[in-house]
């Protein structure tokens, strides 16, 4: 931990150090100079490369294998772009101001079921955060030991309101939503159950609310506990620095979920904004099927024996069919939502109150046999109703379905009471913080961005939580981020999402690219191996010119990558991009199953202790990947040694290419065999002897969290 | 916060809030219009012309009003909105 205002990164005196400038500033300037010269030179020399690529070097008679690579190339590359956009704007703000006094500020602490004792450290470190403040624990497991605890540390206690019985729980998003309405602060931190903060963590960043158009201040997320050597890749230095730093060059610093302040104003802001649009888009479309209701019932009228009941039924649903024209009409030319429902409310109360009782009573009677539609019961239907209102199918079957006219007018009526300016599919109608996706926490950046709110990257360490310490923990949180993020892909494009910048953008959808990732490795895997056993080559000769070509362009991009993450080690991280490609690949197809389909993710809260397992099984195919590229190196360098060919430096080159990718894939490997050494345990940690014995008991006892 | 209920004909209770409609009035001021609400006055009026000052919290407590309002039949109009109010909701689908 630093001390109050430091910033955690520092320059390392190096050997370089004696040709730096002096002052902080100037060092700062120069980077920033050399980076960008790295950036537009590695932008030239890419471009000169791909020229030669397209033009000169696809071997078409292997062209499945040589388009893959071009193409994995090309994505390659574009990431590079993107990347070298990033930081071209690389913001370095250094130490904050120190903070007004007299802001009200709430401190939250998430917690669904990790152990009482863990959440019992996060509790006292918040409680011993400098700056006045209430804390509370929202406790979405509801379990009695939290409540006890938080009762005798004095701390706050929320639990979900009776509202939610019965509703979506929306996860975090919709306990942070819950809680928003129990509270009053003008600020709120927002901790997960591990993270242990720093007494001056509001010192040290509400200084930059002074800003009016402030929304959050995203702080380090860093690890304590990590295993020598990170074996799971838990430390992000590059995200949680250079990353985030230009992001936030961009306006573009993403929330991270926890170790954050929010401006209450922006979030109750946003809630507002899209309950709003979402309500408008609602009562379109609860108008558009009434309409299709009523239409389809008025050609049903002959089943009607009665000629006077005929007419007086066709007379209702007449009237009834005008309101809702009328209705659609003013939505159109933009009358507000709020008149358009009370005028069309109370047209179709007229029309029923012009029919008689017993025509209620067989409206009644048949809504009551309603099967075929889901969950549609008598007694449930407004927010049966609201729900339908999401899902097209169920709409389109709603008009289709054989039921009398006298029961149209029914559903009409019912259909317009479920989006009565409210949401009654959900728990509240406010709901701040998004939740369309599972990483909530981007997506509400999203949206806060483009209301035009800023948002602030402060690069230092000001709370600590507690890294995954087995494999299948770590693959489940990876998994998680990288689905939550598609997910906001999908359903929120950051391409047309309305009121965003160029750079955000961009920075958002760089993010988005790089899951991609996990289709373009399997081919940067496969294409050594086809060379070195089949002899298929994707470009046409590995002669000097491809190296002439590739190597300035690769050097440049090793060498930016270098300067940019100075200081950090970056290798891990790169391990992990590369050897998680199954992991990419899932998310990806579970992502467009989910929003495309409808399709559940899968997914349970990342547990805070170690879970045992076997877990060479979670990795077969990167086991599969690197059998291959052995057998393949093996067989390359055999057709070498034994004469069957005399494509020296070729060979040699895809065999270099072989071994890196087996390094790399190798990360996972050590992970999975990692078992933890009891010594260590104590080295890591800061002041908390007792939990450390606690978690060692645990670890002994090979317990699950509780 | 000051809220001040006035009966008018047509069974409307006009309710006159006085001061800020802010993140620290906002739940209370809630509560009250809801008592209003369902205590057989469902058609409210809230007279605007004295609040100082409204935030995002404070209409969200008016939208929360609003759809109890509904639900026991009847509505919730926002009369005489000051400048700041009308900044603050901007262009949502309220009628003033």
């Amino acid at each position: 931990m630093t001390a109050c205002g430091a910033p955690v990164v520092t320059l390392r005196r190096g050997p370089f150090s004696r040709l730096l400038p002096a002052d902080a500033a100037d060092r700062t300037w120069l980077r920033r100079f050399v980076i960008r010269v790295l950036i537009a030179t590695n932008m030239v020399l890419g471009l000169y490369y791909f020229a030669w690529r397209f033009s000169s070097s696809i071997n078409w008679s292997a062209w499945p294998i040589a388009l893959a690579l071009l193409s994995a190339e090309v994505y390659s590359f574009m990431g590079s772009v993107f990347f070298g956009v990033s930081m071209w704007k690389l913001r370095v703000r250094g130490a904050a101001p120190l903070a007004p006094p007299g802001k009200s500020v709430d401190v939250f602490i998430t917690c669904y079921n990790e152990p009482v004792e863990i959440v019992r450290q996060t509790v006292r470190h918040a409680l011993a955060i400098r700056y006045a403040h209430e804390t509370y624990v929202l406790d979405d497991g509801n379990l009695p030991a939290i409540r006890a605890m938080a009762a005798a540390e004095g701390v706050g206690y929320i639990v979900r309101s009776a509202n939610w019985s019965g509703k979506q729980r929306h996860a975090k998003a919709g306990n942070l939503n819950n809680a928003l309405f129990q509270t009053t602060g003008e600020f709120l931190v927002v901790l997960d159950a591990d993270q242990l903060a720093h007494p001056a963590f509001l010192d040290n960043t509400l200084a930059y609310f002074d800003d009016a158009k402030v929304a959050f201040v995203q702080t380090s997320q860093p690890f304590y506990k990590v295993p020598d050597g990170d074996p799971f890749g838990s430390h992000a230095p590059l995200f949680y620095g250079p990353i985030q730093q230009s992001k936030d060059g961009w306006n573009a610093a993403f929330f991270c979920g926890s170790n954050a302040v929010l401006r209450r104003e922006a979030l109750m802001q946003l809630g507002l904004m899209y309950y709003g649009r979402e309500l408008v888009r609602r009562v379109r479309r609860a108008l558009r099927a009434a309409e299709g209701v009523l239409h389809a019932a008025e050609g049903r009228l002959g089943s009607i024996v009665d000629r006077l009941e005929r007419e007086r039924v066709h007379g209702a649903l007449h009237t009834l069919h005008g309101a809702v024209r009328h209705a659609r009409k003013e939505l159109r030319a933009g009358t507000p939502v709020q008149m358009v429902t009370w005028d069309f409310q109370r047209a179709a109360e007229a029309v029923a109150r012009s029919l008689v009782q017993a025509d209620l009573a067989q409206i009644g009677a048949e809504l009551a046999e309603l099967d075929g539609l889901p969950g549609i019961e008598s007694g449930r239907t407004t927010t049966d109703m609201s729900e339908l209102l999401g899902d097209d199918d169920a709409l389109a079957a709603l008009t289709r379905r054989d039921a009398s006219p006298l029961v149209a007018i029914g559903t009409v009526h019912s259909l317009l009471l479920a989006v009565d300016m409210d949401r009654a599919d959900e728990a509240q109608p406010l709901m701040p913080l998004a939740t369309i996706s599972v990483t909530e926490d981007m997506a509400t950046a999203m949206r806060l961005h483009s209301l035009g709110w800023t948002s602030i990257y402060h690069y230092e360490e000001l709370a600590q939580g507690l890294a995954p310490e087995d494999l299948g923990t770590a693959l489940q949180q990876r998994l998680r981020w990288a689905q939550g993020t598609l997910q906001v892909l999908l359903r929120e494009n950051p391409l047309t999402l309305a009121g965003l910048s160029l750079g955000q953008r961009m920075m958002y959808l760089s993010t988005m690219w790089s899951y991609l990732s996990g289709f373009f490795t399997v081919i940067y895997l496969i294409a050594p191996v086809l060379f070195l056993t089949l002899h298929v080559s994707p470009i046409r000769a590995f002669s000097g010119e491809f190296y002439w070509h590739l190597f300035p362009f690769l050097l440049t991009n090793q060498v930016l990558f270098l300067v940019i993450g100075w200081g950090l080690s970056t290798w891990r991280g790169q391990q992990y991009s590369l050897a998680l490609f199954p992991i990419w690949i899932r998310s990806v197809t579970s992502a467009v199953g989910n929003v495309c389909f409808g399709r559940g993710l899968g997914f349970a809260v990342t547990a805070k202790t170690r879970q045992e397992g076997r877990y060479l099984r979670m990795i077969r195919p990167q086991l599969a990947a690197m059998a291959l590229l052995c057998f393949a190196a093996i067989v390359g360098l055999g057709r070498l040694a034994f004469g069957f060919t005399t494509d020296g430096v070729p060979i040699l080159v895809n065999v270099g290419w072989a071994c890196y990718n087996l390094v790399t894939l190798g990360v996972v490997l050590t992970a999975a065999t990692y078992t933890p050494d009891e010594s260590e345990v104590a080295a890591d940690e800061p002041e908390t002897a007792h939990l450390a014995a606690f978690v060692a008991q645990r670890r002994g006892r090979g317990a699950s969290a509780a | 916060m000051d809220i001040t209920f006035d009966s008018q004909h047509g069974g409307v209770m006009v309710a006159r809030p006085v001061g800020r409609l802010d993140l620290l009035s906002a739940a209370e001021a809630k509560s009250r219009l809801l008592e209003t609400g369902a205590g057989g006055h469902p058609r409210l009026v809230i007279d605007l012309a004295e609040v100082s000052f409204i935030d995002s919290t404070g209409l969200g407590a008016l939208i929360g009003a609003l759809k109890s309002a509904r639900q026991h039949g009847g509505d919730l109009r926002l009369a005489r909105p000051t400048d700041q109010a009308k900044r603050c909701s901007r262009s949502r689908h309220w009628t003033a």
